[in-house]
């Protein structure tokens, strides 16, 4: 089935045809199916279910990868009343989102034993989450992409509040919740309005009306504000960022490493999808709106982190430090701009799972999760080689030389000049500046303070702790060989 | 047309009413019955918009199902009425102000802008709301209304990771233990003294 090109499928007979072009959705479906079964799997083997629950969910995973590899050289094709589509990026950001999503199971596995009460919902709320990501990422409707959206958040909102005893957890919890449903009341308003206007909810049939149309229709700029704003909210863009700190703070430390990641990646096929595929006519006006967040973004991600103390509300402010950059190379309307801003996205992925899986690996004696910076005073003497991991993820954060991080933003910068926002790439530079001091200053901690407390490690860690490992090189390796990558990047946008 | 218009702006003006006596009124009871009313009166204007079956769905699902609950739950929690309205007064011009500023932006901007107007014929009395309903649901939008399932699906598993707990003082009934049970485990004879 694989080497059917896409003019032999449309010669078959109508039925045999719809099959045949439906097998793209077999990922889905076989994710769907694998879910259900370690849900039911999960009820009946009583004392062992986390176990039975973790591996299950690891083997979905492996199989969703191999189907969706298989189908890598499969045609492009649009389906379902042109509401999915197969495309280039939806080939890739699935994978990788599937590979993200086993990797955190790994790296929280050790974490999650080592909590009171653990119980096996959080892979199966993950495994559900990791659907509405693939929902999204070949969503080319404004119903689908919506849908896609709430399956993913419904999940992450349940799995924020996975330590039921805590209050901080809880909090975090309502606090997501409440502005998450009004973000998605803001995006839905928007997607309402421009379906009045162009009476379509398909983005190819928006992007051929918009093609057409004469003089400005104010309607349309008003539709896109709000569509814009419901993005900036789920990428926790400034000024739309109040729930990331107090989220990745009160979140048990897996939950915060599961919202860093996979999400983000599902974040930008959605803004991709909406603002290129969808309403690349009105590049002028969202170009605007979107260099308005990406400053935001730096400015007051980069200069509040330097005042944190607790690490996960720092890795927060650099998270939205970081989303500033992604946004600078979306907003060059173009599509080296799209390349680097996924490239970006994926390199940010990556070093969040490490950083956090970093934290996840470590814990206090009296059982705690590792809050405090000053926690990591003199790593390097108890965990020399967690210490290196630490630091490369640093590095990469803060763009130096000999990590990948620096590529990323190098990457970004180009597409900036080439465009033209001399302005942009200078501001991010700094920002960038302001916002090594206090990567660099983990770094301090770890190699020049004395140990204050020593940290324990997990037990039952040798996969995370070999994954963990493979990680840190990939900052390093990919510093040494980016051109595979930045070149399949560009590739995805044709 | 004059029927249809003047039915029209009854039921609008009835709904819009309930709606902010919804969120003025000071019991939590009569904020939900006025909930009640307004849902009830979209439905009247559904089956004026000839969508008879979304009309009576929302009185079924949200009148019949989800408000009784609501109203069970609120009847059953305590609610201190006067500690949550403590700030109402508080932050009502403001709230006013930036609400009537938005409207008035956004009332400008809409009335400026154009929309497809295409209006609809009007069917025959015979046609299937229903029918029709089912045939899109089923076909054109398969791919929506499975995910839409799995979404449910998430919010039963959710809803109960959030607050099932095994709590070791709960009476549970155990059906293996009772049908195993022996006369001797539950029979004791004794010998007691004759008086």
């Amino acid at each position: 089935m694989d080497s059917l090109d896409i003019n032999s499928i449309d010669s078959l007979p109508g039925l045999l045809n719809m099959l045949v072009k439906s097998l793209v959705v077999m990922p889905e479906i076989a994710l769907l199916i694998g879910t259900l079964t370690v849900l039911l799997v999960s009820l009946y083997t009583g004392r062992n279910s986390e176990n039975v629950t973790y591996v299950f969910s690891l083997a979905t995973l492996a199989g969703m990868v191999f189907l969706l590899l298989r189908g890598m050289d499969r045609p492009n094709v649009v389906l379902f009343n042109e509401m999915y589509v197969h495309d280039e990026l939806a080939k890739l950001i699935k994978v990788l989102i599937c590979v993200t999503v086993a990797v955190i199971f790994i790296y929280a596995r050790p974490y999650l034993l080592n909590l009171k009460n653990s119980r096996p919902e959080f892979y199966i709320l993950g495994l559900f989450a990791t659907l509405g990501m693939l929902v999204m990422a070949s969503a080319q409707n404004f119903i689908t992409i919506y849908l896609g959206l709430e399956l993913l958040s419904l999940c992450l909102y349940a799995l924020v509040a996975y330590i039921r005893d805590s209050n901080d957890a809880a909090e975090a919890a309502i606090k997501y919740f409440v502005l998450g449903a009004i973000a998605s009341g803001l995006l839905l308003y928007g997607m309402s309005i421009m379906y009045g206007i162009t009476g379509s909810l398909n983005l190819a049939e928006i992007n051929i009306y918009l093609e057409n149309i004469e003089g400005l229709n104010i309607g349309l700029i008003f539709a896109l504000t709000f569509i814009v704003v419901g993005v900036a909210f789920k990428f926790g863009a400034v000024p739309f960022h109040m729930w990331v700190p107090d989220v990745y703070q009160g979140a048990p430390t897996a939950v915060t490493l599961f919202i860093s990641t996979a999400p983000k990646l599902a974040a930008f096929v959605m803004a991709i999808r909406l603002l290129s595929y969808g309403m690349q006519e009105l590049v002028v006006d969202w170009q605007q709106m979107l260099m308005i967040l990406a400053v935001l973004s730096l400015v007051f991600g980069n200069i509040i982190a330097i005042a944190q103390s607790h690490i996960k509300r720092m890795l927060a402010y650099s998270t939205i430090s970081h989303i500033g950059f992604v946004l600078l190379g979306l907003l060059s309307g173009e599509n080296f701009g799209y390349a680097s801003a996924l490239f970006y996205t994926i390199i940010y992925v990556l070093m969040a799972a490490g950083a956090f899986g970093v934290l996840l690996l470590l814990n206090k004696h009296n059982r705690s999760d590792i809050d405090e910076l000053s926690d990591l005073k003199g790593l390097n003497q108890s965990h020399p080689r967690l210490a290196i991991i630490m630091m490369l993820m640093m590095f990469s954060m803060a763009g130096m030389p000999l990590t990948v991080g620096f590529y990323a933003k190098l990457y970004v910068l180009q597409s900036l000049v080439y465009n033209d926002f001399i302005w942009l790439a200078i501001l991010a530079v700094i920002m960038s500046i302001v916002g090594a001091f206090y990567y660099l200053r983990v770094i301090k901690y770890i190699y020049f303070d004395d140990l204050l407390v020593r940290l324990g490690t997990q037990n039952n860690a040798l996969m995370a702790n070999a994954i963990l490992t493979t990680n840190g090189l990939l900052i390093v390796g990919l510093f040494i060989f980016p051109n595979y990558l930045l070149n399949y990047c560009v590739s995805v946008f044709p | 047309m004059l029927i249809q218009t003047t039915v029209f702006y009854f039921f609008s003006g009835i709904l819009v009413l309930s709606a902010l006596a919804m969120i003025t009124v000071r019991n939590p009871v009569h904020a939900a019955l006025f909930l009640v009313l307004a849902f009830f009166t979209s439905g009247a204007l559904w089956l004026l918009l000839e969508a008879e079956f979304l009309g009576i769905a929302l009185i079924l699902v949200y009148v019949g199902a989800v408000m009784v609950l609501f109203l069970f739950v609120v009847m059953m929690l305590d609610i201190n009425i006067a500690k949550m309205r403590a700030g109402y007064a508080k932050y009502l011009p403001v709230g006013l102000l930036v609400g009537a500023v938005m409207a008035a932006e956004m009332i400008i901007i809409l009335s400026k802008s154009t929309f497809e107007h295409v209006q609809p014929n009007a069917k025959a009395a015979d046609y299937s709301n229903t029918q029709e309903l089912g045939k899109l649901l089923y076909t054109e939008y398969v791919y929506p209304f499975e995910i839409a399932g799995v979404i449910l699906l998430v919010a039963i598993i959710a809803a109960i990771t959030l607050t099932m707990r095994k709590r070791a003082a709960s009476k549970q009934q155990s059906p293996h233990n009772q049908i195993s049970v022996k006369r001797k485990d539950r029979v004791r004879l004794a010998d007691l003294d004759r008086e």
